[in-house]
């Protein structure tokens, strides 16, 4: 077992790295964590120090991304939003895909009424806008970054749900399982140690998947001003206020957007990459169907 | 056909009733309830709109007879009044802006399938192109566009620096002087900025599927039966293969409803156009808690419709799904 897992793991390796694309995303994606981890060292600024003699000044050797309304550092602010959306990402992410394992095993393996009950409640939740949900659920709560992480993770876990669901369904029919029930294993290692092991390949394209779509969510909030608030620099917020500046200060737009596009292009080719690696039967239309409904 | 309408419609019921329940769970969020919350937000809240509160939530009683008293008045479609100034009911408030709405997600949605489905189908054709690799690469920027940030960058190049379009509202202000006509081309020209932002991701997305779609179905047997004949690759690609491409992209066309009418929200509020995304922004921002509720209903019940309305289009045109009973969801 130990040795087919690592032949896998060996072929899986091979394919994704024959995929350029792939390997870029990911490479940037690794450069994008660490800029966010060490923004407190890189950063040439203090991101939410105001300066009053450098007000909107455009891009220069000692701010290379200029400054905004407030004379705010724009470089360093990008650098502290990197921090905001990746944490966002995967904490939001990580939340999602908890929920959508357990609901998704659970109606896959217990099938019947519990598996109706959980198909219905996917198809209730996958029929609100997630945009309007989250906007209706932030107008009670006081917007702060955990507020975003859970109300962004408690919306997002219907694609996992689904997935998971799929492949239990599949999977309990195998003979591996349907061997160790009969020789009396407890239902729980079924689920956990042989079962979902085996469904963990969709369920991680998904998470890379969904940490992109995560972070654009994030972003369009608080370029509402109902995400994580100022003067917390988000690159939503950068946005918010370039904006306001829109006709003179085009580096202050520019630039967020531009980390947010890089962010999230690299997400989804590292993304696709490990699912065509991973197993070239992983349908694009099932993936797909996950980024959008994300959106 | 009967059956299977039946079937479909049925499911409508307990999915309305389920809107009804998450909306309300989202207004018993607020920790200690809706007043508590908004007292702390405005601690100079009047007593009377305390007291209009208290009456219209039932928020003095039980969870379980506010939610029941609230579902009797939804079905007599009874939303309450907003509690800004003017008071209107809820109801007319989303009136006034759903058909802006509507018209800017059904253009959309137009120009997308029309713009998609040839670019998705001339790329699984020529699978591995130069035309292919492109549309793949716009594929990916366009996914990964946030579309706020491209609405400002198309506002400052041709609203601001060229000044070519119109960059907010859906009027100008010499719009009353204008001829017929002439008023025509300013509501389109005040459409377009906000349109093609909102149909950037979207075509992403559909000439995706599209190319999918057409790439499964080439590679069935009776593709190669119809080339098998004879048939030139033109029937065959645009009338065997293409009408069964067709049919999974009209319940995606569905599906990415939610999605559409969600990201009208931040393109409503960046052009300042008065429809339901718009409404509510600032009814969360003016914490007009009847109208945010109300909205968050109308809009979920749009999209179970027209969920609805591509299932039953779906079995129309496909016998398998409506005969088979279950519909094969992947």
């Amino acid at each position: 077992m130990a040795q087919r897992a690592r032949g896998e793991i060996r072929a899986f390796g091979r394919t994704f790295v024959r995929n350029r694309l792939a390997v870029g995303g990911g490479i940037v994606v690794a450069i994008l964590v660490v800029l966010a981890v060490l923004a407190p060292l890189l950063a040439p600024w203090d991101p939410n120090k105001p300066d009053t003699r450098r007000i909107l000044t455009p891009p220069s050797s000692s701010h290379p991304l200029g400054t905004d309304q407030i004379g705010r550092d724009v470089l360093s602010r990008v650098l502290y939003g990197a921090r905001v959306s990746l944490a966002v990402g995967f904490v939001s992410v990580g939340i999602a895909t908890i929920i959508g394992i357990l609901l998704g095993a659970a109606a896959g393996y217990h099938g019947g009424l519990v598996d109706a009950v959980i198909t219905r409640v996917v198809d209730l939740m996958l029929v609100f806008p997630r945009f309007f949900l989250l906007l209706a659920v932030l107008a009670f709560l006081k917007p702060s970054i955990w507020t975003i992480m859970v109300v962004i993770g408690l919306s997002g876990w219907m694609g996992v749900a689904r997935l998971v669901r799929a492949e239990f369904l599949t999977l309990r029919e195998r003979e591996f399982v349907v061997w160790s029930e009969s020789i009396g294993a407890s239902a729980a290692r079924v689920v956990f140690r042989h079962i979902l092991p085996n469904a963990m390949a969709p369920v991680l394209v998904a998470m890379t998947l969904g940490i992109p779509a995560a972070i654009l969510t994030e972003s369009g909030l608080s370029f509402l001003g109902l995400g994580v608030q100022p003067p917390y620099a988000t690159w939503g917020n950068i946005l918010t206020d370039g904006k306001d500046a829109l006709e003179i200060a085009w580096w202050m737009t520019l630039y967020p957007g531009l980390a947010i596009l890089i962010t999230v292009l690299s997400y989804n080719l590292l993304g696709e990459g490990i699912r065509d690696a991973l197993d070239p039967r992983l349908r694009q239309a099932r993936v797909g169907r996950i980024l959008r409904v994300g959106r | 056909m009967g059956p299977f309408l039946v079937r479909r419609l049925l499911v409508v019921v307990p999915l309305l009733i389920g809107i009804t329940f998450v909306s309300f769970i989202v207004i018993s969020l607020a920790p200690g309830g809706p007043l508590d919350f908004l007292e702390g937000e405005s601690p100079d809240l009047s007593p009377e709109v305390k007291k209009q509160l208290t009456e219209l939530y039932g928020l003095d009683k039980p969870l379980v007879v506010q939610y029941w008293s609230w579902l009797t008045r939804l079905a007599r479609l009874d939303f309450g009044r907003s509690f800004l100034p003017d008071g209107k009911p809820v109801l007319t408030k989303i009136g006034e802006r759903l058909p802006v709405t509507l018209l800017l997600n059904i253009v959309e949605m137009l120009i997308i399938l029309a713009v998609a489905v040839p670019i998705g189908v001339l790329s699984a054709v020529r699978q591995g192109s130069s035309f292919d690799k492109v549309t793949t690469m716009f594929v990916f920027i366009g996914f990964a566009t946030p579309d706020f940030w491209l609405a400002l960058l198309l506002m400052s190049f041709f609203g601001a620096q060229l000044g070519w379009l119109p960059i907010s509202g859906l009027r100008s202000m010499n719009w009353e002087y204008l001829s017929f006509w002439g008023q025509q081309l300013d509501f389109i020209s005040h459409l377009a900025l906000p349109i093609v932002v909102a149909t950037f991701g979207g075509l992403a997305g559909f000439s995706r599927y599209m190319r999918q779609s057409m790439l499964e179905v080439v590679r069935q047997d009776y593709v190669q039966t119809a080339r098998a004949k004879g048939l030139s690759e033109q029937v065959v690609i645009g009338k065997h293969a293409l009408r069964n491409a067709l049919l999974p992209v009209v319940t995606i066309l569905g599906l990415s409803l939610p999605g559409l009418i969600g990201g009208s929200v931040i393109i409503e509020s960046i052009f300042a156009i008065p429809g339901m995304g718009q409404l509510m922004v600032q009814s969360i921002y003016a914490r007009d808690y009847p109208v945010v509720m109300g909205n968050l209903v109308v809009v979920a019940v749009l999209t179970l419709f027209a969920n609805l309305f591509a299932d039953i289009a779906y079995g129309f045109v496909d016998p398998r799904i409506r005969l088979g009973g279950r519909r094969g969801r992947r």
